[in-house]
């Protein structure tokens, strides 16, 4: 493993059980530890528990936080709540570009405990993105009222999903502690002691399952990812890797940014117009996005299915006889589903349900459907 | 006596048989880096290969990965049932798990490849 790989503070946890450590996004990072269709299965069935400490924890404070944050992103942030959380894209010009594109999708969230009264945001993005979300938010800083902090390397980050995942949580804290978690609504979120330790709970996830995400100090992670392991391995709760995050994702029709997502993506075409607010909003790039979302053009995302085992990957072209209508960008087998699934940016006329097309995957055409998103869906 | 097992640096196995023909498959080290194999493609009866070529592709959920030829020679046998129980090369990769026979083609083809200690050796320095 390359020195320069960054570590979370779970990084030796994984080593020490079988962890197949990977260069994710320049962080060393378990891909799956045994079997990544067995990962996959528990969390559908029981629970899993992932390291997600890689992704970027920022924080937005100050008197003048909540309007800056308003003129940045895609979601309105003035009505966000204590204790709520959006999904929101990141909108700016990267060093070096002239336009606006999309730097980031992430989840803006604003802080449960306000004793001062003074608005703290919190804002969770991409580890490959973070850098430059980073350096974007710092240009656009005024000179007073708003302090941008990146807390990535003090705190940690575990998901807890699937559908015993409360159920495990919570018989870790104080009773009344575990009731907000039970009560707490999706994309809410509460402070608790989680074995002791303080964190905050959120009820949110990447699964398509019921779940809890979780921050911590980084010096409690190994304390509370072990008591979670603890208490949820008996029920069948298994430690997860990115490959099982990426294979649940997909089968619950969510996309990745490099992947469905782009920095020139038009959000409409890709369903994720919900994460985009226009009405009497300004933000960087808002204009392109009234301009796609009033006169729709270009491919749009779909799901695929095909009748085989064999996956098509990122990038494998979609066919309808010698026309070529769209592009794969991500694909696999989907474990719950017992076959391969793939999402695909698709020419509008082709993307209707059901329609019959071929899909690119080496050198052989693989007969596949359009279906509709997602491809799995909790019971 | 049928000479021993021998190993390609890219993890395939070759075992000469008394019949002259060499058996093909990959080792229990390759298949358990796969893990959560989901497909896998051999070549067809007849087709000729050298050393070093793709003989097929195996895939997992994660990755697609080529076969390669240990030795040349001519495909005479395949292992049809193996795409259709892809848990047999977890369960006896250097048995029931073979993937072709060959006739080979160069007898020196063997002495290139590795002996037992010596890929044991190559799997101890991999990273895990």
């Amino acid at each position: 493993m390359a020195p320069s790989l960054l570590e979370t503070p779970l990084c030796r946890w994984h080593a020490a059980h079988g962890g197949r450590m990977v260069d994710f996004a320049g962080w060393s990072m378990p891909v799956q530890y045994a079997s990544i269709v067995d990962e996959h299965l528990a969390t559908r069935r029981v629970a899993g528990l992932f390291d997600v400490s890689h992704m970027g924890r920022l924080s937005v404070t100050g008197p003048a936080a909540i309007d800056w944050l308003e003129g940045l992103l895609t979601r309105k942030v003035a009505g966000i709540e204590p204790g709520q959380l959006r999904y929101t894209l990141v909108t700016g010009i990267p060093s070096g570009g002239a336009e606006a594109v999309i730097l980031d999708d992430a989840i803006v969230s604003r802080d449960t405990d306000a004793a001062d009264r003074t608005p703290r945001l919190g804002l969770v993005v991409n580890a490959s993105n973070r850098v430059r979300v980073v350096e974007w938010l710092t240009s656009q800083l005024p000179p007073t009222g708003v302090a941008l902090a990146d807390h990535t390397f003090e705190t940690a980050m575990i998901a807890v999903q699937g559908p015993r995942a409360i159920e495990i949580v919570c018989g870790l804290c104080s009773p009344a502690d575990g009731e907000r978690i039970r009560a707490l609504r999706p994309y809410r979120a509460t402070a608790a002691q989680i074995g002791g330790h303080p964190a905050a709970v959120s009820r949110s996830g990447y699964t398509g399952e019921d779940g809890v995400e979780i921050v911590v100090p980084a010096a409690a992670a190994e304390a509370v990812w072990i008591a979670i392991h603890a208490a949820g391995a008996p029920l069948g709760l298994v430690a997860c890797g990115l490959g099982a995050r990426d294979t649940l994702r997909l089968e619950a029709g969510m996309p990745l940014y490099g992947h469905e997502l782009r920095a020139e993506s038009d959000p409409f075409a890709i369903g994720l117009g919900l994460g985009v607010n226009l009405d009497g909003r300004s933000f960087p790039g808002g204009e392109r996005f009234r301009m796609l979302r009033d006169h729709p053009v270009g491919w749009i995302r779909a799901g695929l299915v095909f009748d085989s085992k064999r996956a098509a990957r990122e990038g494998g072209t979609v066919w309808q006889g010698d026309r070529e209508i769209g592009v794969v960008t991500s694909g696999s087998l989907a474990p719950s589903l017992g076959q391969a699934v793939a999402m695909a940016m698709l020419d509008r006329a082709a993307a209707e349900p059901g329609t019959a097309v071929e899909v690119l995957i080496r050198d052989t055409k693989q007969a596949a459907r359009v279906t509709p998103l997602p491809f799995y869906r909790r019971g | 006596m049928a000479a021993a097992m021998k190993f390609a640096k890219s993890h395939e196995w070759a075992r000469p048989e008394e019949s002259g023909l060499v058996t093909v498959g990959i080792s229990a080290y390759a298949v358990e880096a796969l893990t959560d194999l989901v497909f896998m493609q051999l070549p067809e009866v007849g087709r000729h290969v050298k050393a070093g070529e793709s003989l097929g592709e195996i895939e997992s959920v994660k990755a697609v990965s080529d076969v390669y030829a240990p030795v040349s020679g001519e495909v005479v046998e395949v292992n049809t049932a193996l795409p259709g129980a892809l848990e047999t090369l977890g369960r006896d990769p250097y048995g029931s798990g073979w993937l072709v026979r060959l006739r080979p083609a160069d007898a020196a083809d063997m002495a290139a490849l590795l002996d037992q200690p010596a890929y044991d050796a190559l799997v101890k320095s991999q990273p895990h």
